[in-house]
């Protein structure tokens, strides 16, 4: 008997493993990069685009923007692309068919973040560069490369999401006698309203988390870009590139930047876990 | 206006729904073939088996498979135990309370942190802080906190999936809830554990952010694991970015391509028996 109790408790404090782990991030990040954030002063770091490590000025306003914009462009097309997938594989496609497709999407995001960007930089760089104009590294860039990185986050949750609508809802749809699709989008899409939009807030938190190959196709100006053809920094690509020779207080900045970073994502996944829980409690049983 | 009749407007939705899919799978196969057919006639066994000479622009990739193994591996290692262990309290030990809630509401943060701050969180506590440096060792305790939450995860739905009834006879049989756990629960659930193991040893190799700023990137051959060492991933980084050497970029991402597919087919065959065992 007692042997169960202290097999019990050594199980739970190898549980407690990934609470310890978080908490620690948290605090050495934190740690690391609030005093200078408090420093600056709020306005200092967040309201300044003027970044400028030599000179003690450390402004990120133009990354915080620039993050936002490449993520909000990488969330139109992955978020269209990438429920499109869903609803095709859960409503419209054969079984035999989607047992095909799915691995295919899975194996979309094994690929590494940094093929990603190298792709963008050998085919689609060149093709804004010659037919839209600008540098070609550029917001639309990151958007689109981002785009297709989050696709799979987006697609593999909203399948779930829709799978997990009751059969009975598109049975009493269809028996009155509306189409596949009328069915699709009144019925389905509806009920699996909040699961959906938790994909979409993931696949954000994704998008304005992916670091190398934004760095690849973005350009990494330190401007707030004007354009979608205009080159942009992120949050991301600031602290990658310039992690590798900062010391002392640039170094604290670039930690300041990942807690920022961090704060934001922590937003949007707590508030994707709340709808999609609440989703999930809502619906009645199967 | 007219509206359109349902069943035209069914065609049209279709019709887009089904463009778009290929559309991605098409990207998909693009990046794939592109890379192997410009990097495939590289791969030579010397490039495998040879370390790089001048930055990478000539000699091989060796010292680099080694690295990305070691780091990846080890950081298998350490994170499969932890999240196995995690999984069978959650599943089979404790009842759903505010305390689970936590231990998933953690496992869930620690799953949407960006890898970029675990490699500046990793940079910190186990390269400066705990005082590993720059090391295949730092890399791969970083690593493993980064693929914790998917090894949980894919525990827990792994042991839930096991029939209650086994459990049940188990205990009729006489058993300790720790043997029934070890002897009749786990080796029902491996094949599904192992497809996280095998699906989070893969999300290791490609990761690069993370291990750019703990790993390091030195070029030689990692001799144990506080040593640093260059994975394949940042490697290729470095070689497209700086513009060393195209030839070796292709002939370098198309090894990886290759790893990520095997290892990906290996999931899925786990997966598919494990599926058909289940049910």
């Amino acid at each position: 008997m007692n042997q169960d109790k202290l097999i019990a408790l050594a199980l739970m404090t190898v549980a407690l493993s990934a609470v310890t782990g978080l908490a620690v991030i948290t605090v050495f990040i934190f740690k690391e990069g609030v005093p200078i954030i408090v420093d600056a002063g709020l306005r200092g770091f967040f309201l300044s685009s003027d970044w400028d490590p030599a000179a003690g000025r450390f402004g990120i306003l133009s990354m915080i923007v620039g993050s936002l914009i490449v993520t909000l462009g990488a969330m139109a097309l992955g978020g269209v692309f990438g429920l499109s997938l869903a609803i095709v594989l859960t409503q419209f496609c054969p079984a035999k068919l989607a047992a095909i497709i799915k691995p295919v999407v899975e194996l979309l995001a094994g690929i590494p973040s940094v093929v990603y960007g190298f792709m963008g930089v050998v085919t689609l760089v060149p093709l804004i560069r010659t037919y839209l104009g600008g540098p070609g590294l550029s917001v639309l860039a990151a958007s689109i490369v981002l785009g297709i990185m989050v696709l799979p986050t987006v697609t593999s949750i909203s399948v779930d999401a829709l799978q997990a609508v009751p059969r009975s809802y598109w049975e009493g749809s269809v028996a009155m006698g509306a189409t596949k699709w009328q069915t699709t989008h009144m019925i389905m899409l509806k009920a699996a309203r909040s699961g959906i939009v938790a994909a979409i807030i993931l696949g954000m938190g994704r998008a304005l988390g992916e670091t190398m190959a934004v760095i690849m196709v973005a350009g990494n100006a330190l401007e707030v870009p004007g354009s979608l053809l205009d080159p942009v920094r992120t949050l991301t690509s600031n602290i990658a590139l310039e992690m590798g020779y900062a010391t002392g207080r640039h170094r604290e900045a670039l930690f300041a930047t990942g807690v920022t970073l961090f704060v934001i994502i922590m937003i949007f996944n707590t508030t994707a876990l709340v709808i999609a829980r609440r989703g999930a409690g809502k619906r009645g049983p199967k | 206006m007219r509206r359109l009749s349902p069943a035209i407007s069914q065609r049209i939705a279709m019709g887009i729904l089904w463009l778009l899919t290929l559309a991605t799978i098409a990207v998909l196969f693009y990046i794939i073939f592109y890379i192997l057919i410009k990097g495939l006639p590289h791969i030579t066994w010397e490039f495998l088996s040879q370390a790089p000479r001048s930055m990478g622009r000539k000699g091989g990739i060796f010292p680099m498979i080694v690295g990305t193994f070691m780091v990846s591996g080890l950081a298998v290692l350490i994170a499969a135990p932890l999240g196995v262990g995690t999984a069978v309290y959650l599943t089979e030990y404790t009842r759903e309370s505010r305390f689970t809630f936590l231990l998933r509401f953690g496992a869930d943060c620690l799953a949407g942190i960006p890898s970029i701050i675990y490699g500046l969180f990793g940079f910190v506590f186990f390269s400066i802080a705990l005082g590993m440096g720059l090391s295949v060792l730092s890399g791969a305790l970083t690593l493993a906190l980064m693929v914790l939450p998917t090894i949980i995860r894919t525990a827990e739905e792994a042991i839930r999936a096991v029939p209650y009834a086994y459990r049940e006879a188990s205990y009729g049989l006489g058993s300790t809830r720790w043997q029934m756990v070890t002897r009749i629960v786990l080796p029902a659930a491996l094949p599904g554990i192992c497809t996280g193991i095998v699906l989070s040893l893969g999300r290791s190799i490609s990761e690069t952010a993370a291990v750019m700023l703990t790993a390091g990137s030195a070029l030689r051959l990692p001799q144990s694991a506080f040593d640093s060492s260059r994975t394949l991933a940042l490697h290729f980084y470095i070689l497209s970015r700086e513009g060393l050497s195209m030839e070796k970029g292709y002939a370098t991402a198309s090894v990886l391509i290759i790893i990520i597919l095997v290892l990906n087919a290996f999931a899925y065959w786990l997966m598919r028996r494990f599926i058909r065992r289940a049910y």
